[in-house]
């Protein structure tokens, strides 16, 4: 009796474990049978070649490239900000700052991460647009520069956080070697620290990358609803994730075309993000074998 | 002995550098806050909290929203708590090392990389549509548990790992099975943690926005849900609605909303990191 309970315990804690697996195929079947469905009006070349996105206009374009070109903008303008100072908190709380110091910045920088980015929307559109418009006079209400920064703001701490543990576990060996030989703190870090902790450091980089392409609020909120494809940061712009919120508050009739797009563009966000996810998991795989 | 000259100032100026740029992120979120509460706080009454939604904008409350979170946390939590706890316990004490685990593995690390807004359209499709739950709070919660699912899974996993080798064999020198064990031992001391790490995962779970919107939930409700098939809109959209509004008077109630908001996403974080050092403390 005992034994048979034991074996249906064990069954149901691993029906659980299954069902994050179901939840992954979940995700692929539902967007790739959309996505099929899309794909049988539109063909594929003219998804991935036309410049122009008007599903919603009676003049209709279906090319992705304006709504990538949306995202990787305001990704771009994220991580450029986000990767040199979420780096620089790193190697100062690491290697610079007093330990009781980096006890306490660590849970007040992650309180970055939790602010729900609706927040972090309203901010951009109401402090940081206005902020920076009293000096770039042309800059449009909507754009992705103020976005694209506020973002940065947000994945700061993805990027400090992750970094600055894994230059915490370079060996000790490593800094009293190049302390050694005459090195400054400085001269330690960027020529011994931060290439031995490389690979944590670029998986960190690459979640931040993930986080900003899937980001939607902020960009919904601050950076407009205009698919256009051009690298100018100062005038709106749509990203993936916008276009499916735009859709989603408008009303779309369930099996129409327009009802379709969102899942043609929720399929190009996924693998995108799939992409790097897993390219993260098998670095940090290796990284750990490196260390232990 | 200039060029030592050089970089020792190389080293100095960095070190500035580098707190500038920590200070940095925390003063803009400074400077955001004092500026939302400049905005809204003077909005904040009774009547702002226990009113309905209008069109007016000085008569506009947030009380359906903020009824609409409440019951999708709590929805949430019933779903997403049990079947995250399980799932941790079989990677943590049950699986044994091979394929199997090794997929479970990349694939809820990957889920909690999967974007919110594409839950949302998972959800769209299997419980709005396919298992016809409708636009409901239900539908919600369903999708934010399954977003929340990876982080429970993982910080409930962190919490068992903690619990020391010597209570589980001294469980089995005693005779105990192995659900005794876990139940009795290992759960219990690693109660702390797993609180830690779930009420963190639901303070994320009250904050996300575009998941809702794309199952349907409304951004204007006339009335708080009154069960779980029931029509819903959450603070965060309630938000998102105000903040889409030209008109000026819906500009500060978006920022008396956000201050309530924040309120309680950091009274979750607080006391998650309370709980954390209470349990870290009793471990060590």
């Amino acid at each position: 009796m005992r034994k048979f309970k034991e074996v249906f315990i064990e069954k149901s804690l691993l029906t659980s474990a299954l069902i994050t697996i179901l939840i992954t195929l979940g995700i692929i079947l539902v967007l790739s049978l959309e996505a099929v469905n899309f794909f049988r009006e539109v063909p594929i070349i003219d998804f991935l070649t036309d410049t122009q996105w008007t599903p919603l206009f009676t003049d209709k374009h279906f090319g992705i490239m304006p709504l990538l070109s949306g995202t990787l903008l305001t990704s771009f303008i994220a991580i450029a900000f986000a990767v040199p100072v979420g780096l620089s908190i790193s190697i100062y709380i690491s290697e610079y700052a007093p330990r009781s110091f980096r006890k306490s910045i660590k849970p007040a920088l992650e309180l970055l991460a939790a602010v729900p980015t609706v927040v972090y929307g309203f901010f951009a559109l109401t402090v940081v647009t206005p902020f920076l418009q009293s000096f770039i006079p042309g800059l449009s209400g909507f754009n992705s520069l103020s976005a694209g920064l506020v973002m940065g703001i947000m994945i700061i701490p993805f990027v400090s956080s992750l970094s600055e543990d894994a230059l915490h576990a370079v060996p000790n060996s490593l800094r009293e070697a190049a302390y050694g030989m005459g090195s400054t703190k400085l001269q330690n870090s960027f020529r011994v620290l931060v290439p031995a902790a490389s690979s944590g450091i670029i998986v960190s980089i690459i979640l931040a990358i993930s986080r900003a392409i899937g980001e939607t609020m902020i960009v919904a909120i601050a950076a407009g609803q205009q698919p256009r494809l051009t690298m100018d940061p100062t005038v709106p712009v749509e990203t993936i994730t916008a276009y499916i919120v735009q859709v989603s508050l408008g009303d779309v009739e369930h099996g129409s075309l327009e009802y379709r797009t969102i899942f043609a563009a929720g399929i190009t966000l996924f693998i995108f993000t799939f992409l790097l996810n897993t390219f993260s998991y098998k670095i940090r795989k290796k990284f750990r074998e490196k260390y232990e | 002995m200039n060029n030592i000259k050089a970089n020792r100032l190389k080293d100095q100026i960095f070190k500035f550098w580098g707190i500038a740029c920590t200070l940095l992120g925390l003063v803009l979120l400074a400077i955001f806050i004092g500026s939302i509460l400049i905005d809204g706080l003077q909005r904040i009454d009774w009547d702002f909290i226990t009113s309905l939604p209008s069109r007016k904008a000085e008569r506009a409350g947030i009380y359906t929203a903020l009824m609409g979170s409440v019951w999708v946390l709590v929805l949430t939590t019933i779903i997403a708590l049990p079947l995250g706890i399980a799932a941790a316990i079989y990677l943590e004490e049950y699986a044994r090392k091979g394929k199997l685990s090794s997929l479970l593995e990349v694939n809820i690390s990957n889920l909690a990389g999967v974007p919110s807004i594409i839950y949302g359209l998972l959800g769209l499709e299997i419980f709005v549509r396919i298992l016809e739950m409708g636009s409901s709070v239900l539908a919600g919660s369903f999708t934010l548990a399954l977003l929340i699912l990876p982080i429970v899974i993982v910080s409930t996993r962190e919490a068992i790992k903690a619990v020391p080798q010597s209570v589980r064999d001294g469980s089995f020198a005693l005779g105990a099975s192995k659900w005794q064990t876990v139940a009795r031992q290992l759960l219990p001391a690693s109660f702390g943690g797993i609180l830690t790490g779930v009420i963190l995962a639901l303070s994320r779970a009250v904050g996300e926005t575009a998941p809702l919107i794309v199952i349907g939930a409304l951004t204007y409700v006339p009335f708080a849900p009154e069960s779980p098939m029931d029509e819903f809109s959450v603070l965060p959209i309630q938000i998102f609605n105000w903040i889409s509004r030209p008109q000026e008077g819906f500009e500060v109630n978006a920022a008396a909303a956000i201050i309530i908001l924040l309120l309680i996403t950091f009274l979750m974080n607080g006391i998650a990191v309370f709980f954390r050092n209470k349990w870290q403390k009793k471990l060590g």
